[in-house]
């Protein structure tokens, strides 16, 4: 019984509470990648972060990578999907103006493509950090 | 407008801004995340070279 006590305590101790902030900063970190870094002041990592990110997704869309849409297909289209989601706002801009039909004409496209998911898996793990730095894991 | 880049070039950008997330995201202080951003880089490059001459000898 005590032992249950104790383990309660410790777990409240060290789960940090949930603010707005830490649900806010990632979602707007997805939107427009960096804006999450930006919105709890940490500006210079907010910019890199977004130039980064970018940059990759334009260039991408510039070597002619293809834009997964939805679907319930292949499993490799569907991660492919997953992963391209994650740029956020640049995902849905781009398929809006329809870009990324990933005409295989050259061997770089399938580059392209590549750029394109690592952007968003890379402004995933941006989107998460920013919730760490809201709930004071990371300074 | 179109970009052609080669396939070193393409993986060297590649490691840049890969490099340049993963040391703001995995490390705390600043000198930490420049460094670990360093790591990332030599690693990824230093990987391409790896496995191209891999495959240049393979290729023999």
């Amino acid at each position: 019984m005590a032992n249950t006590t104790t383990d309660k305590a410790r777990s409240a101790v060290a789960a940090p509470p949930m603010t707005t902030m830490a649900i806010v900063a990632p979602i707007l970190g997805w939107l427009i990648p960096g804006a999450g870094h930006v919105l709890l002041k940490r500006y210079n990592r907010g910019i890199l972060l977004m130039v980064s990110v970018v940059a990759m997704f334009l260039i991408g869309l510039g070597m002619d990578g293809r834009v997964y849409r939805p679907n319930g297909g292949d499993i490799l289209d569907i991660l492919g999907f997953v992963g391209d989601v994650g740029a956020g706002g640049l995902y849905f801009i781009a398929r809006i103006m329809d870009w990324g039909h990933g005409l295989i004409a050259h061997a770089t496209a399938d580059y392209g493509t590549k750029y394109l998911i690592v952007a968003g898996l890379l402004n995933f793990i941006a989107a998460a950090d920013a919730h760490h730095i809201a709930l004071g894991k990371k300074p | 407008m179109s970009i052609s880049l080669s396939h070193f070039s393409a993986a060297v950008v590649f490691a840049l801004f890969a490099s340049v997330v993963f040391g703001i995201t995995q490390r705390d202080t600043t000198r930490a995340q420049f460094r670990y951003g360093l790591y990332c880089f030599a690693l990824f490059v230093g990987g391409v070279v790896l496995a191209g001459w891999l495959m240049a000898l393979l290729r023999r």
